[in-house]
């Protein structure tokens, strides 16, 4: 089979900045990033049809080669993925803006408590000296649920 | 053979489904439709488990293409046993839900969406188990995902739309990767089909092969929430009403783990990556079981233990010995019913108690003793006490480990003890701290961590800000347990003032017992069970009955 390779440079490049954006905290980015990936992906799946030329249907006429028609139904379907995905994820970052004010990925609240925890000393139980804090009723031991 | 049956459990869930959404102003015609479609699926499941036992796998090309060009839906022992369990626990969730919807009328999440989403999450999960061709699988994959992003921000509130853009994030890169994988087989084989791509990936060159299956693997793993691909989960699941919870934490990761069990024994028969999948395993269990003991909160500690579990399934593929694949099998039947019904009585608590902060819980076993049963015999189940079916599963698994000999899989078999001990160790702590101990005893914990929080200094404090932008609420919402929405007050103070809902939820009740009925029952009949799944292992090894009833079946 035949590479072409303009077709899979494309799909590197849109895939290279799809992750790039996909990086980002802005949800309107990642979007951005998905929908680049997407299309990425799609020019992949083209490339997977073969050389580009030929009509992918058979005609009755016979004998003209044909490109297999496969990809391209694929192609179709991931469109139509891509736009659900699309419009779930402008919701989303509208939804997050309505409520927040932006539409940023925000952290794992459990990881900012384990971050307090932690900057507390009090991740482990073994622990009794509690080094950053001097008050009095720091050595009040403390019942945890765990 | 073809067989129309194979077609139904996709087509009447998703009938289902466009039926429920124009009967959104009528809600009890609603539930009633939802509930007669899963019926009918579980009805059609079941014959297709005696079909697909007496008579070999039962395929359907769809469309009337002739052979290796339409879409064909397989069924063999494997994918019917797993769409009996799943429509089994899919209608438990779906009656608990429906008598959550009676009870909690002030709920303002839109319910009129519920069902709809519901039933194309169905219908997603039943043509995965179907799919014999990957870009069916990745269709299946996206209308399940589809409806868990609509299912998991339900109500679009603050920490709902949180947890949901990580998960919709991660499954959405998952797709993505699926698809070039996807595009890689279709360009190096020229098929997309199973059973042809089991004869054409054998030609392959070896790196080539190695290439694809890795591709398909991170995929399922994202899918599956195998060690290095887990992390989404127990951040993203718990935040979603507890039907929804349940009814992913039983199903969804499972697809996964059933798309790695499929592509392993189909399609790369010789792989050189078990080794690989028997160390994600070995840390999938570990990991995942320190990450539950380490939680303070119900729902949170089960999704861990959730990903520890997933542990045991890819240990068995990893194994790909019959014995191991048969072992995986009835551990993934006895994980769906299990851990599903474990989150539905979570649920409960939630509804009966306002939390499932372990910190806020207590006395819950004299408040409620059925709630307390129905919590302590799945619990211990999950942990693997004999005689359950949990523990008849672990010793499938390390009898098979055993029986392969090598050193890595006695490692797996000690880790899995361990893990079995450590998921001991999480849930007794559970049930001794919300189920057991008195009110009072909780409430004082909790004015004492509270108390605790507030001394520490407010620098400190101001470095926890949650997110890239800093807002105080964010601040107060830590300093409250951390997924409460209720008032607040501990389950203490609520009896004092006599502040608990009164009536008892009868419908949730029943469809939790009857999820950890299930669990019991299928301990009574593990033996036939791991008969029915030892079967089904050697058909996935030997793969021929799959290949010669979708390639070479009398298609009219």
């Amino acid at each position: 089979m035949t590479v072409n390779l303009t077709l899979v440079l494309v799909a590197a490049v849109m895939f290279g900045c799809g992750i790039y954006l996909l990086l980002e905290r802005s949800l309107s980015r990642v979007l951005v990033g998905v929908v680049l990936m997407g299309n990425g992906v799609n020019v992949l799946i083209l490339q997977s049809g073969g050389a580009a030329g030929p009509a992918p249907i058979v005609s009755d006429a016979g004998g003209a080669e044909t490109a297999d028609p496969l990809p391209q139904a694929l192609i179709l379907t991931a469109i139509v993925i891509t736009l659900g995905t699309t419009a779930f994820l402008l919701a989303m970052a509208y939804r997050s803006w309505q409520i927040d004010g932006h539409d940023d990925v925000q952290d794992d609240v459990e990881d900012a408590v384990i971050r307090r925890l932690a900057a507390a000393d009090e991740a482990s139980h073994g622990y009794e000296m509690d080094e950053h804090r001097e008050e009095p009723d720091a050595d009040e031991p403390v019942e945890r649920g765990a | 053979m073809s067989d129309a049956l194979v077609a139904l459990p996709v087509i009447v869930p998703l009938l289902a489904a466009g039926l429920s959404l124009v009967l959104v102003r009528r809600p009890s015609l609603q539930r009633m439709v939802s509930i007669i479609a899963l019926v009918a699926v579980a009805a059609v499941a079941a014959v297709l488990v005696v079909r697909a036992d007496q008579d070999g796998p039962q395929a359907l090309w769809i469309g009337g293409w002739p052979e290796p060009l339409g879409i064909a839906l397989v069924a063999d022992r494997l994918s019917s046993l797993m769409l009996l369990v799943s429509a089994l626990v899919t209608l438990a969730v779906l009656v608990y839900s429906v008598g959550q919807g009676m009870v909690d009328e002030a709920e303002s999440a839109p319910l009129s969406i519920y069902h709809p989403s519901f039933l194309v999450l169905a219908a997603g999960v039943a043509n995965a188990f179907l799919a014999a061709d990957l870009f069916n699988l990745f269709v299946s994959f996206e209308m399940l995902l589809f409806a868990s992003y609509v299912l998991l921000t339900l109500g679009g509130t603050e920490s709902r739309i949180r947890a949901g853009t990580i998960y919709v994030v991660v499954n959405v890169l998952s797709s993505m990767v699926f698809l070039v994988a996807i595009a890689m087989v279709y360009s190096a084989t020229g098929s997309l089909n199973f059973a042809q791509l089991a004869g054409r990936l054998d030609a392959l060159p070896e790196a080539v092969a190695l290439l694809l299956q890795l591709m398909l693997l991170t995929v399922f793993s994202i899918k599956a929430a195998v060690f290095p691909l887990s992390f989404w989960l127990p951040d993203s699941y718990p935040t979603a009403p507890a039907p929804v919870t349940a009814v992913f934490a039983g199903l969804l990761t499972k697809v996964g783990v059933y798309a790695i069990l499929r592509t392993q024994t189909l399609l790369f028969p010789d792989s050189p990556l078990t080794t690989a999948l028997l160390v994600a395993a070995l840390l999938t269990m570990l990991v995942g079981i320190l990450g539950a003991v380490a939680q303070s909160d119900i729902k949170r500690m089960l999704s861990f233990t959730l990903v520890s579990h997933i542990g045991y399934m890819i240990f068995g593929v990893g194994l790909a010995t019959a014995a191991g694949v048969s072992g995986a099998i009835f551990y993934v039947v006895h994980h769906i019913t299990i851990q599903t019904g474990l989150f539905l009585v979570v649920g409960l608590v939630e509804h009966r108690a306002g939390s499932t902060s372990l910190l806020r819980l207590g006395g819950l076993a004299r408040l409620s003793p059925i709630l307390g049963l129905s919590f302590f015999v799945p619990a211990m189940n999950l942990a693997g006490i004999p005689p359950m079916s949990g523990f008849l599963g672990k010793v499938g698994l390390a009898s098979a480990g055993i029986e392969q000999g090598s050193t890595l899989a006695y490692v797996l078999v000690a880790a899995g003890m361990a893990t079995s001990l450590l998921t001991l160790y999480a849930v007794a702590k559970a049930w001794s701290l919300a189920f057991w101990r008195t009110p009072q005893q909780a409430h004082e914990t909790s004015l004492a961590v509270q108390q605790d929080y507030q001394d520490a200094p407010g620098e400190e404090r101001q470095r926890v800000r949650v997110g890239s932008a800093s807002y105080g609420r964010v601040e107060q919402q830590e300093a409250r347990s951390i997924h409460d929405d209720t008032p607040d007050r501990d389950l203490y103070q609520r009896l004092q003032d006599d502040d608990l809902p009164h009536h008892r939820p009868r419908t949730m009740t029943a469809a939790a017992l009857g999820l950890v009925g299930l669990s019991l029952l299928l301990t009574v009949v593990a033996g036939p069970l791991f008969d029915y799944t030892d079967r089904a292992a050697v058909d996935l090894l030997e793969r021929t009955p799959y290949l010669e009833a979708v390639l070479t079946g009398d298609t009219p």
